[in-house]
């Protein structure tokens, strides 16, 4: 049984971000690496070696499609414990939408083949659509089970999970191949060890391009549905700050509460 | 700038960064109050390699460089001076003696453990009359008639991490007669008749790493658990220093910069007298000097981790580059962290901020591993070739 983790490189979270007048935006992080493995994703590759350390995977691959430039997310994934990393990179997928970019990623899950769950982050920080993974889903024809917190158990090829949801949890089963998303309730994501950065440093990272998968769909800006009109950074919000002076605190309280109605905040 | 700090180097760095802030942070505070040794940080570091960084891995280390070394060492350090200096007596007083003067047997056995962080080691050359000046020590070590077992008697004083140790690299007189050259090495197990240890000593800064007293009362040392030959004690003890100096160097540095760094937050933020202080030209000249003495530290140390890893090709000693960098990074960590809690006013005298644990954690990078007048004595003698 092979799994797959889908990850995508995103900003650092206190990148600093600047939109230029054509809506070009470019980013740094003055504190550290401009570019990281989206957070949400660390419980996904988490997952995927757990499925190979606890429920007999074989491999726990790490795929992106994105630039060359992603290859530093891959290295953490093998770091972390990923038996290998494939970066899918071709002009022809720049600008793509989440449908676009889901028509690649379940090629290149089609190209490894023998896959049985490919996991994903609920979403990622930066598009934050979540939905990439039920689109690749959808593409391949698998079960999406989204929202997952716990994966109770594998055998006779299902898969039961349980999924964290607003009014509860629910415990699902599902026959094997399904696409999972996770929550970050469901572990604990594991540092990278400096004997794993040795590996990912001596580790290849093979490049697939678009000549190397059978995309089904098209792909790349044209195509996209979804079209970034007008990038531009929003006006920083205005605010006051008010303190409500009194001596007692029910004389606070009441003050307070006639402002709020004045502001008809209530 | 620097090409020779690769790729893998800026990720062992990161990782190094990402385990202190994420792990190490929220309990740093804690255990300087407490005391406590953070045995459960101490072993998820093993894990993770920070234990054995310069051991190959067939000996249960990473079988990286000293560059890499510095660079998780200094990240540690920036966040907490107590996991350093665990961290640097694992990895520099332990295993960089058992590596380069072991037998085949004693790695297996005892620098596999330490290097893969599954045991913690130690090294004990100074004794309650004895810390400079290694020469005078008074406990002894008497090979038995049969020739199997060295018999071994004495305290020993101010041994980091002997009360959590498995192993302790020992210096004790063979052949007191013979002074310096009279010493000799051994490895201790901490679980055996004869070994004990004396109170953990309360100390001023790096208040989490456990410092005690050891205590040998007619121990039995196996004579295969001899390290190095008779009489050699003395030269493996200066040369496991040499590469312990450049890592108390990083330690120093990684304190600096976590003071520079605060303080420039500060005199951003802080106002008085209608302006930013560090509108003020005498902040300014603190920040500046800082600063510089900071970088000024980074070069040093990179040199003399460079003369390190030269060294394991050419065998050239790096007493002079080691020294250097030990005295400088000390004394700009003593200097950062006090001008830290100028910079901070009363906010930097208070306990809510870590700026008096770092003035406090700065000042045994002056003490330890050489005194900086015995670094100045090391350098100057480098210079001149007079004794
Ligand atoms: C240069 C550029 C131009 C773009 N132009 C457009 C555009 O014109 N129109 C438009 O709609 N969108 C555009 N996008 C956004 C792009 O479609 C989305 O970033 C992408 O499809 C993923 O959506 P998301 O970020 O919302 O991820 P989510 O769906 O929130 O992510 C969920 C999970 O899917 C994984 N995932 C997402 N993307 C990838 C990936 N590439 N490889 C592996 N795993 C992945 C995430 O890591 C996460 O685990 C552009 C992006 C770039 C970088
Ligand atoms: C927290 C802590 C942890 C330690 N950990 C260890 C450890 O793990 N293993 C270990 O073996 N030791 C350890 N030490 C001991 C440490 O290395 C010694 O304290 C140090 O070498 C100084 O020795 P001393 O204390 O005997 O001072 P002394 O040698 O008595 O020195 C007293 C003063 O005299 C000065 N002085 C001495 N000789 C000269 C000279 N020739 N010229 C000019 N000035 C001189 C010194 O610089 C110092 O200022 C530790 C000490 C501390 C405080």
């Amino acid at each position: 049984m092979k799994v797959v983790v889908c990850t995508k490189q995103t900003p650092s979270t206190t990148a600093v971000f600047t939109v230029d007048a054509n809506g070009h935006v470019s980013w740094d992080d003055p504190g550290g690496k401009p570019n990281i493995v989206n957070p949400w994703d660390e419980y996904a590759i988490e997952e995927a070696i757990r499925l190979k350390e606890n429920h007999g995977a074989t491999d726990a691959i790490a795929l992106t499609v994105g630039s060359e430039e992603s290859k530093d997310a891959l290295k953490t994934c093998l770091a972390m414990g990923c038996t290998e990393a494939i970066l899918v990179s071709d002009s022809a997928f720049d600008g793509s939408d989440t449908v676009g970019t889901a028509r690649v990623l379940a090629a290149a899950i089609n190209k490894i083949g023998d896959v049985q769950i490919a996991v994903f982050g609920n979403r990622a920080i930066d598009g934050d659509t979540g939905l990439t993974p039920v689109q690749v889903a959808r593409k391949l024809g698998w079960t999406p089970l989204t929202y997952v917190s716990a994966i109770k158990e594998i055998s006779n090829g299902q898969i039961t999970v349980e999924r964290l949801l607003d009014d509860g949890k629910e415990t699902v089963t599902a026959p094997l191949p399904v696409v999972i998303s996770v929550v970050k309730e469901i572990n604990e994501p594991r540092y990278p060890s400096f004997m794993g950065i040795r590996k990912a440093n001596r580790a290849t990272i093979p490049v697939w391009t678009a000549a190397d998968l059978e995309v089904d769909g098209a792909t790349g800006a044209e195509a996209a549905k979804v079209n970034w009109g007008h990038v531009y950074a929003p006006p920083p919000r205005e605010g006051s700050v008010e303190i409500i002076e009194g001596e007692t605190i029910e004389e606070k309280v009441r003050k307070l509460v006639d402002k709020l109605f004045e502001e008809k905040v209530i | 700038m620097f090409d020779f700090i690769t790729e893998e180097h800026r990720m062992i760095q990161e990782a190094a960064r990402e385990f202190a802030q994420k792990s190490i942070a929220p309990i740093a505070a804690e255990h300087d109050e407490t005391g406590k040794f953070p045995l459960e940080t101490v072993r998820q570091m093993g894990e993770l390699g920070f234990m054995g960084i310069e051991v190959p891995e067939e000996y249960g280390g990473v079988g990286m460089d000293t560059l890499a070394y510095v660079l998780a060492l200094e990240e540690i350090c920036k966040v907490d001076a107590s996991h350093g200096t665990i961290m640097s007596v694992n990895n520099s007083l332990f295993c960089h003696g058992l590596l380069k003067f072991g037998t085949e047997e004693q790695k297996q056995k005892y620098l596999v453990p330490v290097a893969s962080g599954k045991a913690i080691g130690a090294y004990s050359l100074t004794e309650p009359m004895s810390g400079s000046d290694a020469g005078t020590m008074k406990s002894r070590a008497v090979l038995n008639e049969a020739g199997t077992h060295y018999i071994i008697n004495g305290r020993k004083s101010w041994v980091t991490s002997a009360p959590y140790a498995d192993y302790i690299v020992l210096f004790t007189m063979t052949q007191p007669e013979k002074k310096h050259h009279g010493v000799t090495a051994f490895i201790i197990e901490t679980d055996k008749p004869g070994f004990s240890r004396g109170k953990t000593e309360p100390k001023l800064g790096i208040r989490a790493s456990a410092t005690s007293e050891i205590i040998f009362d007619n121990y039995e040392c196996p004579v295969e658990n001899r390290l190095g030959e008779e009489g050699q004690g003395f030269k493996i003890a200066m040369t496991v220093l040499d590469a312990g100096r450049i890592g108390i160097a990083a330690q120093a540095l990684g304190i600096a910069e976590a003071a520079l760094e605060a303080s420039i937050k500060y005199a951003q933020e802080r106002e008085a007298f209608g302006k930013k202080i560090g509108q003020f030209q005498m902040i300014q000249q603190k920040l500046a000097d800082m600063k510089c003495r900071v970088e000024a530290s980074r070069l040093l140390i990179y040199q003399a981790a460079l003369a390190k890893m030269e060294s394991a090709k050419t065998g050239r000693r790096y007493s002079l580059e080691a020294s250097m960098a030990k005295l400088f990074a000390s004394e700009t960590a003593n200097y950062c962290a006090k001008e830290a809690i100028q910079i901070h006013g009363g906010m930097g005298y208070s306990k809510e901020m870590p700026l008096e644990r770092y003035y406090r954690d700065a000042k045994i990078t002056e003490i330890y591993e050489g005194t900086s007048e015995i670094q100045r004595m090391v350098i100057a003698r480098q210079l001149t070739g007079l004794r």
